[in-house]
């Protein structure tokens, strides 16, 4: 079942410095880190060919929970989860992102060391090495930020490298000793939540429920401290201990999160489903919720993908999922997410533009003394300086929309499309005469204002606008101001003068 | 009871006594000596820098002190803050936190709900009231960042209604507020006064400063001045608050800083 180690590592992390600051140092690390995925995945390539497996046997051995192997992975993944998905969530909002980061990967001196502590995996051993070296980064990154003038990102982009650089040192000191059973640690890089033992499943499901209930119970009392600090302490709520109370919580979920999701990535776990779940609602306790399911189904999807093929390591595949839930979230999102605004956006448009034309139709009427019921395209055309071709489009639109009716090349405004005329014209020149009225503004200076305006007028601004204007029937350019009929009402027939069913705003 | 009530009647909502903060080795403020009437709206105004905010976070025991000591009600601080209500500055919170209006409003209460206690039916209708007195009551299930400055100035006083406490310490609550609002606002004010509550705020608007408060602290690193309103808001008082007369004072905490480190 257990694989040979795939780490051989020539020249660990030499040159790591930590004066190099916080940029140049995560990419060593990375760069490092890259190169060990590569000597995995040939490696696995390697196993891959001598075991022939099937994904679709394997996609079957998962959906139905035969092995035990599965139904560990399936459990230790959601678990995991659910404490990252919370605890992420704090360090989302409380914009320290890069504390789960430096937290998860100083934790790896503590994990090699754990295996040398009795050259074997014991979970115990190795939670408790990890959890020392977690806690002994983020004291470090404490003093740091308050001894010196460092800022704390620099501080903990140092502790981060340096502590994960001192881990790939020892692990592999630890990968040339001649005696010792080496299996599994270089699971805690990558994870592979297969590889999750009775003794792993004990540990994360103690830190997960021990994270759901603490903020069950302390739920206001985290949900204050995170929002405003110093109000919390007017309060006299303890807030230096519910701090330490958070980031041992979140040092332990990281900690029981290694065997499946591995060092390298599960700050990724930490952030990525609480950054979707912030997509997706403007309240805290919601936003946990999401974060806690968005993290356990992506710890799903990750040990389902990777079991597919041979031993693939299970973190890239989980936060890949989770990468693609953010992504998701990010286009389809209904509040704000790029597609759902790009059709607001563009039904606004085809509104304004179907507005423009029906304003430009009624001013057509107008000049003609509303003489004539219909409007030849080419006047329209004219009027909205527009190619015919284009205008017959435009006619095309309102047809759809039942705003009026063509008939040759005429156009023919229905009851509706000629109450939509009137109330956009009407907006238009109200709103131009109260700029030049209240605002004072010189009557050739209004138009371009009331152009973007006359749109988004809603009804109860209208009446705003009508109450407070001493005359409401003639614009700044001596126009008169239509009234807006009643719906039912005939649309405008050829006729004299006395014959102006708009009624030219005439004031009650 | 009756004893409560003339113990009360006794000990001052605020004393003070040699306050000295320092940031940095840098002192802010020096030798602070004061004692706050009860019922009374007092500003506190001085030059940027002059520690205004300093004093009240540091009252409220936000920030370390290098020596003295604050009392409320006749007892040390940390034990009083129950009775002490808090309008931060506006922009010492992200306003993109995920939390609605009445979330931050119920805040308020959490002193009184007590720890790991769900909030009840009477904090929410406590909320909403408070809401109602700052006319944010239709804002109630607003997310916090989709409000205006003034909106939010309102929510954060709300919040400290909600608090229900007797003495108050306000840090700048004006800025931000458009005409309208800091009148309604300072009226809100006016009447926990009358009700017998102790308000301290900071402002920096001396013109209005004359108007709104009752007693006045001028403040330059140290105590200028205080006392009702009409007695310390004298030009020459003021020149001395605002003036280049603390000079020697600011060279002299200079030294200190530089011999520190």
């Amino acid at each position: 079942m257990t694989r040979p180690a795939s780490i051989v590592l020539r020249d660990p992390a030499s040159r790591m410095d930590p004066r190099k600051g916080r940029g140049s140092l995560r990419f060593l690390a990375a760069g490092l880190v890259l190169w060990l995925a590569c000597a995995c995945s040939t490696e696995a390539a390697k196993i891959g060919d001598l075991v022939e497996v099937r994904w679709t046997d394997q996609a079957r051995r998962f959906l139905t929970l035969a092995d035990p192997a599965v139904r560990h992975a399936c459990l230790g993944t959601v678990l995991l989860g659910v404490s990252c998905g919370l605890l992420g969530s704090f360090l989302v909002v409380r914009r320290m992102a890069l504390l789960g980061d430096a937290l998860s990967h100083a934790v790896l001196p503590g994990v090699a060391l754990g295996f040398l502590w009795n050259l074997e995996k014991d979970p115990l051993v190795i939670f408790i090495g990890a959890l020392a070296a977690g806690l002994a980064g983020s004291a470090s990154v404490a003093l740091i930020t308050r001894t010196t003038r460092l800022k704390e990102d620099t501080a903990l982009g140092m502790v981060l490298a340096t502590f994960f650089g001192a881990g790939l040192c020892l692990m592999s000191m630890f990968q040339r000793l001649p005696t010792g059973n080496k299996s599994g640690i270089d699971t805690f890089l990558f994870g592979q939540a297969a590889a999750l033992g009775p003794g792993d499943l004990g540990l994360m499901g103690a830190v997960a429920a021990l994270v759901v209930v603490t903020l069950v119970v302390g739920h206001k009392e985290f949900l204050l401290v995170s929002f405003d600090p110093s109000f919390a302490r007017v309060l006299a709520l303890p807030t230096r201990w519910l701090e330490r109370l958070l980031l041992l919580l979140l040092a332990f979920s990281v900690v029981s999160a290694l065997q499946a999701v591995g060092v390298v990535l599960v700050s990724a776990m930490l952030i990525i489903p609480a950054a979707t779940a912030s997509l997706l609602t403007d309240r805290f306790h919601l936003m946990l919720v999401w974060s806690a399911a968005i993290g356990a189904v992506s710890g799903l999807a990750g040990a389902f993908l990777s079991f597919l093929g041979t031993r693939l390591p299970t973190g890239p595949f989980m936060v890949l999922s989770a990468g693609t839930f953010f992504g998701a979230a990010l286009l389809f999102s209904p509040g704000n997410g790029w597609f759902p605004r790009w059709l607001r956006q563009r039904s606004h448009r085809a509104r304004v533009a179907r507005e423009n034309t029906l304003k430009a139709i009624y001013q057509v009427l107008e000049a003609g003394g509303f003489s004539t019921e219909s409007v030849p395209v080419e006047a329209l055309a004219k009027r909205r300086r527009v190619a015919p071709a284009e205008a017959r489009a435009e006619v095309r639109s309102l047809v759809g929309a039942r705003f009026a009716t063509a008939a040759g090349d005429d156009v023919l405004l229905t009851p509706t499309g000629w109450q939509r005329a009137c109330a956009i014209v009407r907006n238009h020149r109200l709103w131009e005469l109260y700029l030049t009225h209240a605002a004072s503004i010189a009557p050739d200076h209004v138009h371009d204002d009331a152009e973007k305006i006359e749109h988004v007028l809603g009804e109860a601004t209208v009446r705003e606008l009508e109450r407070r204007l001493p005359r409401i029937d003639v614009d700044p350019h001596g126009r008169p101001i239509p009234s807006v009929p009643s719906p039912d009402a005939a649309p405008r027939t050829a006729g004299g003068a006395g014959d102006r069913p708009m009624g030219y705003g005439g004031r009650p | 009871m009756s004893a409560e009530a003339s113990a009360e009647t006794i000990d001052p909502p605020l004393e003070i006594h040699d306050l000295t903060v320092a940031y940095r080795n840098k002192p802010v403020l020096w030798g602070v000596d004061l004692v706050a009437p009860a019922g009374k709206l007092i500003g506190i105004v001085g030059p940027n820098g002059a520690g205004k905010s300093t004093l009240i976070k540091a009252c409220m025991g936000l920030l370390p002190c290098a020596s003295g000591w604050v009392k409320a009600f006749g007892r040390p601080m940390p034990e009083s803050l129950g009775r002490v209500g808090y309008v931060p500055q506006r922009e010492s919170v992200d306003w993109d936190f995920p939390v609605n209006v009445m979330d931050v409003v119920l805040m308020g209460r959490y002193g009184r709900i007590g720890l790991f206690r769900r909030p009840s039916t009477e904090d929410r209708r406590i909320a909403r009231e408070c809401l109602e007195r700052v006319q944010m009551l239709p804002f109630a299930d607003r997310q916090i960042s989709n409000l205006s400055g003034g909106q939010q100035q309102r929510v954060f006083l709300a919040r400290a209604l909600a608090q229900e406490s007797d003495l108050y310490f306000m840090d700048e609550p004006f800025t931000g507020v458009d005409a309208a609002t800091e009148a309604s606002i300072i009226a809100l004010l006016q009447e926990l006064r009358s009700r017998g509550k102790t308000l301290l705020v900071v402002h920096h608007d001396l013109p209005t400063a004359r108007n709104y408060f009752d007693w006045l602290l001028l403040l330059n690193m140290r105590v200028v001045a205080f006392g009702p309103t009409e007695q310390v808001f004298t030009p020459d008082l003021l020149q001395k608050t605002y003036g280049g007369r603390l000079t020697l004072l600011s060279e002299v905490a200079e030294a200190v800083r530089a011999k520190a480190h």
